[in-house]
């Protein structure tokens, strides 16, 4: 028998195929596991309405437990409440920084972040606060492009939302 | 009910696909790096949301069509999107104001739909606002650069206005149908959202010294699926893979 334990710890196992330092647990966007007999249902959320990775995760979750025999596996992406970035812990967000990427603002619900008012966001390698928009959108649906004054390295920024 | 339902969702779902199929035209041309970026961004989010909403369009249709179905196989007199949204996407100053009006819009719209008692349609309108809030963001600020940047770029939003303009009552017209779903509470009167919309819509116009034409000529015809000639051209684009090659998978 298959439990929730087991499915969990299968998930945690999945990194995010954009910023691979993140498993999908860490990132949020498993809501839900459901076991009942051999019936597995798994509900996802998206991060951003358009993100291709989805798709992509998907496909690992099917794949990672196609080794326990005889489950049946649905996938329910739903999207109330809608993922925020305050569900990424703070484990997962030292390791963010520690990639390259500075991890999102805490408070998500100050609007402030989202008119522009942005507080100075650290820069993940100097650790100097006088960064520089450079970009409300960067590589990935997730980043924005942020540049740090002090050493002039360009960084991504987790966009908070 | 039902079937009024399943017609504003795709209502909704085309206005959203056919933007987004406008600001990825972009893709590759932007004015820079970061602009490329950006409209590739804000036109996924959009496909995002499409997507999610063609989804439900087909479950409560329930005739085995799915969201690719009704994206691909449904022609011009078929589709509801509103008729702003299929207009070349012009230049950069164009594409943008464009996006201020359809943003400001759309943040009412959907802010209201957060509190629809349909589950489904609140779920998806919670998770878009948030985004829609960011692109607005993102052209409001382009609308001040251009409007307040040089003698050019001032020309240049103030013509888009002008081509513009005569398209935004379109956004607010209501099917007869959709009074019932108004009644019950699924979907907020458009009408309702007028003044408000105007209001922030007039206030960034004022902010750069642009005017739009009160006396112009307002087009309309998107809840009948009248359109201008630009959409065939669209979906001839959009769809041609998938209706040369049905069923191909990539």
């Amino acid at each position: 028998m298959i439990s929730e334990d087991d499915v969990w710890k299968c998930l945690e196992q999945i990194p995010d195929p954009e910023i691979p330092v993140l498993n999908i647990v860490e990132l949020g966007v498993i809501r839900k596991v459901q076991i009942t007999n051999n019936h597995v249902t798994i509900m996802l959320t998206p991060t951003y309405s358009g993100c291709p990775a989805m798709k992509h995760m998907e496909q690992e979750i099917q794949r990672s437990l196609n080794m326990f025999k005889g489950i049946h596996l649905k996938l329910e992406t739903v999207y109330f409440p809608p993922w925020t970035t305050s569900w990424i812990s703070v484990e997962a967000r030292n390791k963010l920084q520690a990639y390259g990427i500075a991890p999102p603002e805490e408070e998500t619900e100050r609007k402030a972040a989202l008119w522009g008012v942005e507080s100075k966001i650290q820069c993940p390698r100097c650790k100097q606060q006088q960064s520089k928009l450079i970009s409300q959108f960067g590589s990935t649906a997730c980043k924005a492009l942020y540049q740090c004054q002090s050493c002039m390295e360009p960084f991504d920024y987790f966009k908070c939302l | 009910m039902a079937n009024a339902l399943f017609n504003y969702i795709l209502r909704l779902a085309d206005s959203t696909i056919i933007l987004a199929q406008r600001d990825a035209e972009w893709t590759g041309h932007g004015p820079y790096l970061e602009e490329d970026l950006a409209l590739t961004n804000i036109a996924l989010d959009l496909f995002g949301r499409g997507k999610a909403l063609l989804e439900y369009a087909a479950k409560l249709e329930a005739k085995g069509r799915t969201e690719d179905d009704l994206a691909f196989f449904r022609s011009e007199r078929q589709y509801f999107n509103a008729i702003i949204t299929e207009l070349p996407k012009g230049d950069y100053a164009f594409t943008m104001l464009r996006h201020a009006i359809v943003d400001t819009f759309d943040l009412l719209l959907y802010s209201a739909l957060m509190s629809s008692t349909d589950e489904t349609l609140k779920g998806i309108a919670s998770k878009t606002c948030k985004e829609i809030q960011y692109h607005q963001r993102h052209s409001f600020a382009w609308i001040k650069r251009f409007g307040l940047g040089t003698e050019e770029s001032a020309r240049r939003v103030s013509d888009a206005l002008e081509q513009l303009w005569p398209f935004t009552d379109d956004l607010f017209d209501q099917a007869p149908a959709e009074v019932d779903l108004i009644n019950a509470g699924i979907i907020p009167d458009r009408s309702s959202l007028k003044p408000a919309w105007q209001n922030h819509i007039l206030n960034l116009f004022n902010e750069v010294h642009l005017k739009p034409n009160t006396e112009a000529f307002m087009q309309s015809g998107s809840i009948k699926g009248i359109h201008t000639e630009h959409l065939g051209h669209l979906l001839a684009e959009m769809q041609a893979l998938p209706r040369m090659y049905p069923n191909a998978t990539w």
